[in-house]
């Protein structure tokens, strides 16, 4: 069954409406985008859609309970949950830099857990 | 199950509390028992917060008799203990259509009660004094000795009081049965053990009518009647001076419309049955209704500034008077049930005639020789000036940390709103003593902080920390938990 | 009471008082001191763990921490004066600054000049009324951000959220990858007023369902919450009684919308708009007051936080300008009007000498979503000039540039008009 999804684009602040016609995982036709940069977006949303996972690790002897972490890059959206828990049952010990490594290649995605703060350790 | 008290006082709202002041000048060994995690979290913390000059009570009833002597005593015990009180009077303005003949009739009234120095007021006076008026309006009954006070505040500093002269306050702990053996009380069954005394007073409030069943009493039926109120943040630009009322009709007192003592605009209550003694929503009807009032007073009102809607409820007998006397088929038990309006204003009298009760049922009152007048003035941060506040920080560097941004309160405010007698153990207590959560982001700033505060001065997980009921945990999980976490948490 | 004399007070350590105050040390105010309440600086950023920040001021796409940081970075590598765990209590027209910490106690700063960025604080339910009980697990989306990404809880698992503004909408992920059951987003509106990659990336991916033109109308649950009920509502935004439906849930978020905080401001004599919430400025960002200059969210609601930089820059330059008595006036002031559509513009006013300014990037929203629209600029019942947008949504804001070049030409000039118009044939 041939199917229509309008997508804003966002890759850039630009955000076009990049309409794009499929049926099932094969792309028929994308209109709407600027560059080229709109085109594999489009693509990549239809296919198999990926995001950047921002969230918190739980941290030991640290000034704060959490450091914030995120993906390296964007890692497939069906992943999200189980990447989640992983990352749930790590304990990081402080002190700790930006873009420190927490996790190497999450769920082999090519993706890393990062650090996205520094944080020094807890002062007691 | 050891110690047998002299006298057991079911309830820490404003009349227990006041009860437990009374009778803790007397050689009496006192326990004051409160079913909640705080004293005042019933009727007592959700009404208008007016002491009434006295002329609107029935001079045939018990409430007419009170008025004027509790407030002529709440006036003094808020000196002696510290109480905040402002006594800016009250008004009741008729407009154009109103039936002004009611207004001649409460000043009868208040001549048969004995109010002081009461006034009919024409336009003149009212433009002058409360510029913000209705242009409508053109008499009032001026009565000067009303006034506000903080209502939860005043229970709790003579809870306070009794405490410092040896009363013992037992909180989260809910009377299940009332004892008796040969027609006589011997004491009480808790969730907390049992307590033996010679006397009970039942100052339960909305459940003032469940205790007297207990002793077989069934003449007491509390009906709870709710009230919702607008809260505005502080009067700024508009200025309300007197506690305003309208023309009052048979079925209502109507919509007040006053600032409080903490400089507040408080608008409401309404006034209507409900059928649960817990049913303590606000309704869009009854929200309404209160606007609609007070706009009638002040037209140029609008809903901008607001900061909260409440809703308390009244306790109302079915006699729709204060029930304050000895139970005559039991012998040590004496009801104070029905403390609606104007309860709070009366409390000081309440306690005495409640003493005076105790003293015929045969309670000895001999009076202390070391006996404590008063209740040292808690730091208070908001009403300071910036001068004082400077003195209160050199003398102990706690007072520098400013928790709640929008009532300027300290975080040794909130420690010592713990650690003091009677001490605070939810967020809402601490509210209530402190400010602290009460102002125009209602704790969204001051929250998280108030919560890790109380959970290190009380020793308990953040997780354990309450708002104010039984089940009201603010947070339910810690992080990581709902992922099925299996880390432990640092302590 | 210990008293300090300082060139520039800048209160408020987030992103746009630390920008205010980097480019006021970079334009030789060298005695610079930040009055930051939380325990560390940047503001609200820390809790903001999200990407989408810095595509515009760094062509990179950055979490809050990290867009924080370059600006803690550049604060720390210059002799700035940070003080943290302050609060401010009062600041007066003569630029006396009252704050008080712990460590120093009570603190009487005279400043040459002020800069207010003290940011927003959230609208909450008591202020909007909903009806209904007050129990436990209702809170704003903001606090219950802090409590998730700071702190380290879940406020509860059976989410609601009510406001589908940015904060809602981020809230709404963050809550379903923590492990809770996102129920649903209700907006009053007919439309989203957050950023539409959100409503993508938070909610579309997580099948979390927007319900346009609902509205939370009671609150049920006596120690804890246990349900709300949502009601659809009518073209007047009143709730249709009929459609009530009870969603059972322990936890009610709300992001029904951010307030200027310029409490301190009005203790000062600035003179607010009612239409932002924040004080009326000139060009160079400057209040009524003189030597007082207002930035970021306490100026006005932004939706990017590359746009708070951009504005505190232009702050900070003229509080360094001020300072050096390097601050002309013309004398003549053009006020900026707000026309059809537009709900604000910002700068109120201009009134200053041009110096080396190319332009003057003017900051506005419009009123209500409109497709294919022309900004259009008047002088003076003129117009201007025209720019053409394929949309205009409230949840995002315009920067149209004013350029110096065309205001030389205008010379002496009463009015600036801005409105957004729907084109012909539409």
């Amino acid at each position: 069954m041939i199917e229509t999804k309008t997508l804003t684009c966002v890759a850039c602040p630009k955000g076009c409406e990049v309409t794009v016609e499929y049926e099932g995982n094969e792309i028929i036709e994308i209109k709407g985008n600027a560059c080229p940069q709109g085109q594999s977006y489009a693509e990549e949303e239809i296919v198999a859609p990926t995001r950047i996972l921002p969230t918190t690790i739980k941290v030991k002897n640290g000034a704060l309970a959490l450091c914030p972490v995120k993906t390296t890059k964007q890692i497939p959206l069906e992943n999200m949950f189980e990447a989640m828990e992983i990352i749930g049952n790590k304990v990081i010990e402080a002190p700790i830099s930006m873009g420190d490594v927490f996790i190497e290649n999450i769920l082999d995605t090519g993706a890393d857990i990062v650090a996205t703060r520094d944080m020094p350790a807890e002062i007691k | 199950m050891n110690k047998k008290y002299d006298v057991i006082i079911i309830g820490a709202g404003i009349s227990g509390c006041a009860v437990a002041w009374k009778l803790a000048r007397y050689n009496l060994d006192i326990l004051l028992l409160e079913k909640e995690a705080d004293v005042a979290t019933g009727t007592t913390k959700a009404n208008t917060a007016i002491i009434h000059a006295g002329y609107n009570a029935d001079p045939d009833k018990l409430k007419g008799h009170l008025n004027v002597k509790g407030n002529q005593g709440i006036r003094e015990v808020a000196k002696k203990l510290n109480i905040p009180y402002e006594e800016i009077g009250s008004l009741v303005v008729g407009l154009e259509d109103d039936n002004l003949s009611v207004i001649d009739e409460l000043y009868e009234k208040g001549l048969k009660n004995n109010v002081p120095n009461m006034e009919i007021v024409g336009k003149e006076w009212l433009r002058e004094h409360e510029p913000n008026i209705s242009p409508k309006a053109v008499k009032a009954l001026w009565a000067p000795t009303a006034g506000v006070i903080t209502p939860w505040e005043a229970a709790l500093a003579m809870a306070q009081n009794a405490v410092a002269n040896g009363a013992e306050v037992k909180l989260e702990t809910a009377v299940e049965d009332v004892m008796t053996e040969d027609g006589k009380v011997v004491g009480v069954k808790t969730n907390q053990g049992d307590f033996e005394a010679d006397y009970v007073v039942n100052a339960a409030g909305l459940y003032a009518d469940e205790i007297a069943k207990m002793v077989g009493i069934e003449k007491i039926n509390i009906t709870p009647r709710k009230g919702e109120y607008y809260i505005y943040d502080h009067a700024k630009d508009f200025a309300v001076n007197h506690v305003v009322f309208p023309v009052p009709t048979p079925i209502s007192k109507g919509i007040v419309v006053t600032p409080t003592v903490e400089n507040n605009l408080l608008i409401g209550p309404t006034s209507h049955n409900v059928k649960s003694k817990t049913d303590l929503a606000t309704t869009r009807e009854g929200l309404k209704e209160v606007y609609e009032g007070a706009k009638k007073l002040y037209p140029s009102l609008d809903l901008r500034d607001t900061i909260r809607v409440f809703a308390g409820l009244r306790a109302a007998d079915d006699s729709e008077d204060f029930v304050i006397e000895a139970a005559e088929n039991v012998k040590g038990f004496v009801n104070v049930a029905g403390i609606q309006s104007p309860g709070l204003a009366s409390s000081t009298a309440i306690a005495d005639y409640t003493a005076e009760i105790l003293a015929d049922e045969g309670l000895k009152l001999s009076e202390k020789k070391d006996y404590i007048e008063t209740r040292e003035e808690p730091v208070r941060f908001y009403e300071m000036t910036n001068k004082e506040r400077a003195k209160m920080v050199d003398q102990n560097k706690d007072y520098g940390q400013i928790i709640c941004r929008c009532e300027t309160v300290s975080y040794k405010e909130i420690v010592d709103a713990i650690n003091s007698p009677v001490g605070a153990r939810t967020v809402n207590a601490v509210k209530r003593r402190t400010r602290a959560g009460a102002g125009r982001c209602q704790g969204g700033f001051c929250g998280p902080r108030v919560v890790d505060i109380i959970a290190q001065e009380l020793g308990i997980d953040p997780t354990e920390v309450k708002q104010e009921e039984g089940n009201s945990q603010i947070l339910e999980y810690k992080i990581k938990e709902l992922l099925g976490s299996k880390v432990m948490d640092n302590a | 009471m210990r008293k300090v004399k300082k060139d520039l007070v800048v209160i408020g350590g987030g992103p746009a008082g630390l920008a205010a105050a980097k480019t006021a040390y970079d334009d030789g105010i060298k005695d610079v001191m930040i009055l930051e309440r939380d325990f560390e600086l940047g503001g609200i950023l820390p809790q903001c763990i999200h990407n989408g920040f810095g595509l515009h001021h760094f062509k990179e796409e950055l979490t809050g921490p990290e867009y924080a940081q370059r600006f803690i970075n550049d604060v720390e590598e210059r002799d700035i004066e940070v003080k943290l765990d302050t609060m401010v209590l009062d600041v007066t027209k003569e630029r006396k600054v009252y704050a008080m910490n712990k460590k120093e106690g009570f603190l009487e700063i005279e400043a040459k000049a002020v800069v207010l960025a003290m940011g927003c604080r959230e609208r909450t339910s008591g202020a909007i009324g909903i009806p209904g009980t007050r129990p436990a697990g209702v809170l704003t989306a903001g606090t219950a951000q802090r409590y998730t990404n700071i702190e380290g809880f879940v406020p509860g698992k059976e989410v609601v959220i009510l406001g589908s503004g940015d904060i809602g909408l981020i809230m709404a992920r963050r809550m379903k990858l923590e492990g809770a059951d996102v129920k649903a987003v209700c907006e009053l509106l007919p439309y989203t007023g957050g950023l539409t990659r959100n409503v993508v990336q938070c909610l579309e991916d997580y099948d979390i369902p927007l319900m346009l033109n609902h509205t939370v109308t009671a609150i049920k649950g006596e120690g804890r919450l246990e349900a709300v009920e949502i009601s659809e509502v009518d073209e007047n935004l009143k709730p249709i009684p009929e459609t009530a439906k009870t969603i059972k849930a322990d936890t009610l978020l709300l992001s029904v919308g951010l307030i200027p905080e310029n409490e301190l401001s009005k203790k000062a004599d600035v003179v607010l708009d009612d239409r932002t919430g924040g004080p009326i400025v000139n060009e160079g960002r400057e209040t009524n007051i003189e030597g007082i200059f207002a930035c970021g969210n306490v100026l006005h609601v932004h939706d990017l936080v590359d746009w708070v930089t951009e504005e505190s820059q232009i702050a900070g330059k003229h509080a360094a300008k001020y300072i050096k008595d390097n601050y002309e006036k013309t004398g003549r002031c053009a006020e900026v009007k707000a026309g059809k559509n537009v709900s604000y513009v910002i700068p109120q006013k201009i009134e200053l000498e041009a110096g080396d300014r190319k332009r003057i990037p003017l900051y506005m929203r419009v009123s209500t979503p409109l497709t294919a629209v022309d900004i259009n600029l008047y002088a003076d019942g003129e117009k201007l000039y025209s720019f053409s947008e394929p949309f205009a949504k409230p949840g995002e804001m315009i920067s149209v540039p004013l350029a110096q070049k065309t205001l030389d030409d205008l010379g002496n000039l009463d009015e600036i008009k801005v409105d957004i118009i729907e084109k012909e044939g539409n």
